[in-house]
């Protein structure tokens, strides 16, 4: 029973920081599907005095994709009863060329900014409108998300590893006995240790395999999809084969570093 | 003849302004079976302790199978160790251990197959009556038995070797037979050198020993 827990606390402590390092690997997932959503949504529109084909946007700046003329044809037509043939002849060949740029991906304000000081240079250029307000308000809101999913994941691991740390000093303290004595006997610090990261490894596979089980859960159950959903967002929250991978490897890089740390702390202390 | 244990102006002490054992000057042939005897709190287990690295020599210097133990390395000692026997009066069994794995320790440790340990093991206990508990853990085991078990894992590795700290100071005399029979036999047998930290001397003892006393903190052979 006594055993059980600590495997338990060992477990739930590793298990707690798999679930933050998976929240916020999803928190990227769900900004990176976002941003190509807004990506998608977002252009910048161009007046310009003669005719830009789009190899020559292209040519201005990398993260331009492509571009698009916006017809002015419409606007025409409705002016067509109040203007003379000749009037509006002359105002098809004055009016200025209208286009609206697509980028490759979702810019940051500062490359909004450059960009939108690049194709100002361009003598054809006469006006460009990035919607940087509207654009900044989004990005920077969804910037201040992730940070505090980081630094709240930070926290939660350097916390929970001061907790492992602790659990497995008390490991150490309850196997201390033997340890001597398999010291006495000439044992080397890594035989004498070797319960220690049994145990360390045997709880970081077991909070690995509770970490799927819950994201398992948590997909069964399709409320966080759904809420994704809403905001137009579909993205796959667990990756049973690399995000398990992942989780493993840290699980087991925590465990066996925070080991060490006990082991050889405690061969110094000889 | 060759030494295992040669000490030559060997001083111990825990503190730094403490003397233990003065300028003790004194060899151990290898082969022989020595005892070491004293009043208590004589720091005769002291003196036994250095023999196996637990305490370091303050002043002089200490040879124990061949290994200086004089600032000696962790892999030195634990090299040396690999190859003593070591029986304590608190028996120092590991309680959540079986009795079989118990004395298959230093197999273990040496790195030895399991069919062999295995079967070093069965003839040990065989040895030290205790067959039918290779199953039960120490607690269930009174302290003879418990005592015959350590003696069992002293021998397990045929060490070059024994050092006893009162083998038998609480034991029935039936253990206390079974143990001296298995001491003098590792050293008849074997060859194995037996030095024993003991307040007397059984009368029981049939193989020609060396005796040294301890009295404050002054070594000298008893003839």
């Amino acid at each position: 029973m006594k055993s059980l827990k600590n495997h338990i606390s060992l477990i739930i402590a590793l298990f707690t920081v798999l679930f933050s390092v998976q929240i916020y690997v999803a928190v990227d997932r769900t900004i990176a599907a976002y941003e190509t959503r807004l990506k998608n949504d977002y252009s910048i529109i161009v007046v310009a005095n003669k005719t830009l084909s789009p190899a020559e946007f292209k040519a201005m700046d990398s993260i331009i994709e492509r571009s698009d003329v916006i017809a002015t044809d419409q606007v025409l037509k409705r002016l067509e009863g109040e203007m003379s043939k000749k009037n509006l002849d002359l105002l098809k060949l004055t009016l200025p060329k209208f286009y609206r740029i697509y980028l490759s991906r979702f810019p940051t304000p500062y490359e909004i900014s450059k960009l939108q000081k690049r194709l100002q240079k361009h003598a054809s250029i006469e006006r460009v409108e990035g919607y940087a307000q509207t654009h900044d308000t989004v990005y920077k809101l969804m910037l201040l998300f992730k940070d505090v999913v980081q630094i709240f994941s930070i926290a939660i691991a350097a916390v929970t590893s001061l907790l492992i740390l602790k659990e497995m000093r008390l490991w150490q303290f309850q196997h201390s006995d033997r340890m001597s004595i398999m010291a006495l006997f000439g044992a080397p610090v890594w035989l004498r240790s070797a319960v220690l990261f049994r145990l360390a490894i045997v709880d970081a596979i077991i909070a690995t395999i509770v970490l799927c089980l819950a994201f398992l859960l948590i997909e069964q159950y399709g409320w966080m999809d759904l809420l994704l959903r809403t905001v137009g967002i579909t993205i796959e929250l667990f990756d049973f084969v690399n995000d398990a991978g992942r989780s493993l490897l840290i699980a087991l890089g925590v465990s066996i570093i925070l080991t060490l740390t006990i082991v050889i702390g405690n061969s110094e202390e000889e | 003849m060759d030494k295992d244990i040669i000490a030559e102006n060997l001083s111990l002490s825990y503190k730094e302004f403490e003397t233990i054992i003065s300028k003790a000057n004194f060899s151990i042939d290898a082969g022989s079976f020595v005892f070491i005897t004293g009043a208590s709190g004589s720091d005769k287990s002291t003196l036994l302790k250095s023999f196996y690295g637990a305490i370091e020599p303050r002043a002089g210097q200490l040879v124990v199978g061949g290994v200086k133990m004089n600032r000696i390395s962790t892999s030195k000692l634990n090299f040396l160790r690999r190859h003593i026997g070591i029986v304590f009066q608190d028996y120092k069994l590991i309680k959540e251990w079986t009795i079989e794995k118990n004395v298959m320790l230093p197999l273990i440790i040496s790195g030895y197959t399991k069919d062999v340990s295995s079967a070093q093991v069965q003839k040990l206990l065989g040895h030290v009556k205790l067959i039918h508990q290779a199953g039960k853990y120490p607690p269930e085991l009174s302290g003879g038995e418990q005592q015959r078990v350590a003696m069992a894992r002293a021998l397990a590795h045929n060490p070059i070797l024994i050092l006893a700290d009162e083998p038998t100071g609480n034991l029935d005399e039936y253990s206390s037979q079974v143990i001296w029979n298995l001491l003098e036999g590792a050293n008849t047998q074997l060859k194995t050198t037996v030095v024993i930290v003991t307040h007397n001397i059984p009368n029981s003892i049939t193989v020609p020993y060396k005796h040294y006393h301890i009295e404050m903190g002054n070594i000298h052979e008893v003839s």
